[in-house]
């Protein structure tokens, strides 16, 4: 079998653009929107976490929150998977400057907040969640590999599982490389059975050397796809804004994954 | 209550780390009692510790037609592959099964880490990379898994997982999940990290680095010693091994606690024990061996030694072995996973080294030198930052039903 089908329960995103998963619908049918303050609200995290929390846990709490809202489940219940293709770059671009010049200074805060799974830590902790909690990565295809990884694991386990895929914007010497301009934030809820706030079922098919074909967004602006490696989830989130059609995504860097999206009744 | 799973087949398995090259390597220097750990020469900057490195790296170049992926943790990564006749069995499964039927599952922490750290430390004048490590794949945690599947030429679904001292443990679940459900044939799952300034300085920054060779367990325990490793095993359903060593189970859970320290009755790490014995369908009295996660660090010992103490018999055996190889960050799940294979193949059960004056809240379990016993079914733990723990289940082909 190559083939996964899960159910979409909840969607969260969170772009300079894009305020949340209203917004996005709001931008396919030409509205303008109101771009959302630069940092994102993550409400989720009591206030003395918020303040201290870094870029990568503000943005990857705020759309799972936002997601885990909309699906009405218990989020202390999900397991959980964060993809996220270079973590927190600030805090890496931070680290790799002091220890170039004066590594016994490096702040313990920081250093335990550059772990990759410092967003799963922050979520699990503030909802009081001993789920399962995953930190994955794969290059520019981090989100179709995270997409892959979570469903199977809501289909292997038969239980609902929160996605979230989430990279902040470069910083320093480090954005020449990760070429991440502005950051991108989503999150989804899926589940192996159908719910009360199911938005569609999601048909995943492996195409074996068939990344040639990558979807884009043809409705929303390319800068968007192109500002972050996080936002190759946006093909795929605007045919959720829309109700049903296919797309394709890389699942790693030589392996293609079709979605087709269907409505359920 | 997970449900049980139908064990895999670990066809083929190795490791590489202070102790030594291969399954061999590390035999010896359990059997010997030998510790790997040796005073820290590899920081730019002096910092007073031990640490478990691996020797030659310096000296061991990648092959010509890899060389994009040039870094201190591909080069370990590269070393590993090639012991034990891993490059061999890989091959022999992608021809069987075809390249996209093969997943490529691999825990790293800090990745290559080393060669952006490099990168900062040689900036062009204009405040840019130096040109020769403007090689955008090595710059990000994915670069282990990219360079593995190259080097192995694997296409099929091909995943990094980094939840710092628990990634090289929790691929084994993700693997067995993918046969489950059948996209995959085979898994290769593994792990590799290497000595990095991040690190050292890092957990030295966290007050959580002994000065001295680790001591896990001991009443007088200061910190961890950082060490490197690679390791890699090749999962398979049983019936196309049927006398290997076999995965019976795992168990991942998240403390909801803090970000650097576990939960003080060990919440997370209990929930894994619970979840790997009943996916592996056995009681904990049929556990004859526990590699322990074992750091050396005060509060890790402290809950790991009460969980130990009050799930299991004294028949059940434990140790850590990071005394021998140092903590090994994100490659500890696989390090540890293949010592407690050989622990299975040969009878042999490592004595905690390190542990001269146990710590009173350690009970009877504890195997603290070397015993000669059959190990039918034994466990290891890896928890990490964040409060994500897993535990592994393994077992001998032909243990008693």
């Amino acid at each position: 079998m190559s083939r996964l089908q899960v159910y979409v329960q909840g969607v969260g995103v969170w772009s300079p653009q894009l305020a949340d998963f209203a917004a996005l619908r709001g931008a396919l049918r030409g509205q303008d929107v109101a771009p959302p303050p630069a940092r994102p609200p993550a409400s989720r995290l009591p206030a003395n976490e918020r303040r201290r929390a870094p870029e990568s846990v503000l943005l990857a709490i705020e759309v799972a929150d936002q997601a885990v809202a909309m699906s009405g489940l218990d989020a202390s219940t999900l397991a959980c998977v964060f993809a996220s293709s270079h973590g927190d770059q600030p805090i890496m671009d931070y680290m790799c400057a002091v220890l170039a010049t004066a590594p016994a200074e490096l702040s313990p805060t920081r250093f335990h907040n550059s772990v990759h799974n410092a967003p799963a830590g922050y979520w699990t902790i503030a909802t009081g969640c001993h789920a399962p909690s995953n930190a994955v990565c794969a290059q520019q295809a981090s989100f179709g590999a995270g997409l892959l990884e979570a469903a199977i694991l809501a289909v292997a386990d038969a239980r609902p599982v929160l996605l979230v895929c989430s990279d902040t914007a470069g910083s320093g010497p480090l954005t020449e490389v990760t070429g991440c301009v502005a950051p991108f934030a989503c999150a989804l809820v899926l589940a192996p059975q159908p719910g009360a706030s199911t938005l569609g079922r999601l048909d995943l098919h492996l195409c074996p050397a068939s990344i040639a074909g990558a979807s884009s967004a043809a409705a929303l602006p390319a800068t968007w796809m192109a500002s972050s490696p996080s936002a190759s989830a946006l093909p795929l989130l605007a045919l959720l804004a829309q109700g049903t059609g296919r797309c394709r995504l890389m699942a790693t860097g030589s392996l293609g994954m079709e979605v087709q999206l269907e409505e359920c009744a | 209550m997970p449900q049980p799973i139908s064990p895999l087949a670990i066809s083929a398995f190795t490791a590489t780390s202070a102790v030594g090259r291969g399954l061999e390597g590390h035999r010896q220097a359990l059997q010997d009692a030998r510790s790997g750990l040796r005073a820290n020469d590899f920081s730019q900057v002096a910092l007073a510790c031990w640490v478990g490195r691996v020797e030659g790296l310096e000296e061991a170049p990648l092959p010509v037609a890899l060389a994009a992926w040039e870094c201190r943790n591909n080069r370990l990564a590269w070393l590993g592959l090639n012991q034990d006749g891993f490059l061999d069995a890989v091959r022999s499964v992608r021809e069987r099964y075809g390249a996209s039927r093969v997943a490529l599952l691999l825990g790293t922490s800090t990745a290559s880490i080393g060669a952006t750290e490099e990168a900062y430390r040689r900036l062009d004048p204009d405040g840019g990379f130096p040109q020769d490590m403007l090689r955008r794949p090595i710059h990000t945690p994915h670069s282990l898994a990219g360079f593995v599947a190259e080097a192995l030429a694997l296409e099929g679904p091909c995943l990094t997982v980094s939840t710092a001292c628990s990634s090289s443990a929790k691929v084994f679940a993700s693997a067995e999940r993918m046969i489950r459900l059948g996209l995959v044939d085979a898994a290769v799952v593994g792990g590799v990290d290497t000595l990095c300034e991040s690190v050292l300085f890092g957990f030295n920054a966290l007050e959580l680095v002994s000065r001295a060779p680790c001591r896990p367990f001991d009443r007088a325990r200061d910190g961890i010693s950082i060490g490197e490793a690679a390791g890699f095993a090749l999962l398979e359903r049983v019936d196309a091994a049927p006398r290997a060593l076999r995965l019976l189970g795992y168990g991942e859970a998240s403390d909801a606690h803090h970000m650097s320290t576990p939960h003080p009755e060990g919440l997370g790490a209990e929930i894994a024990l619970h979840d790997a014995l009943a996916r592996a369908g056995i009681e904990p009295a049929r556990v004859d061996y526990i590699n322990l996660h074992g750091t050396a660090s005060l509060k890790n010992d402290e809950v790991e030694a009460a969980l130990i103490a009050r799930a299991f018999p004294p028949s059940t055996r434990a140790s850590s072995t990071k005394g021998f190889t140092g903590h090994t960050l994100g490659a500890a799940g696989i390090l540890e996973a293949v010592i407690t294979l050989l622990a299975l193949d040969h009878g042999l059960v490592p004595g905690n080294l390190g542990g001269a004056d146990p710590d009173p809240a350690c009970g009877p379990q504890f195997a603290w030198h070397n015993e000669a016993r059959a190990v039918e079914v034994a466990l290891s733990n890896s928890f990490g930052f964040g409060g994500n723990n897993a535990c592994l289940a393994f077992a001998r082909a032909d243990r008693r039903a």
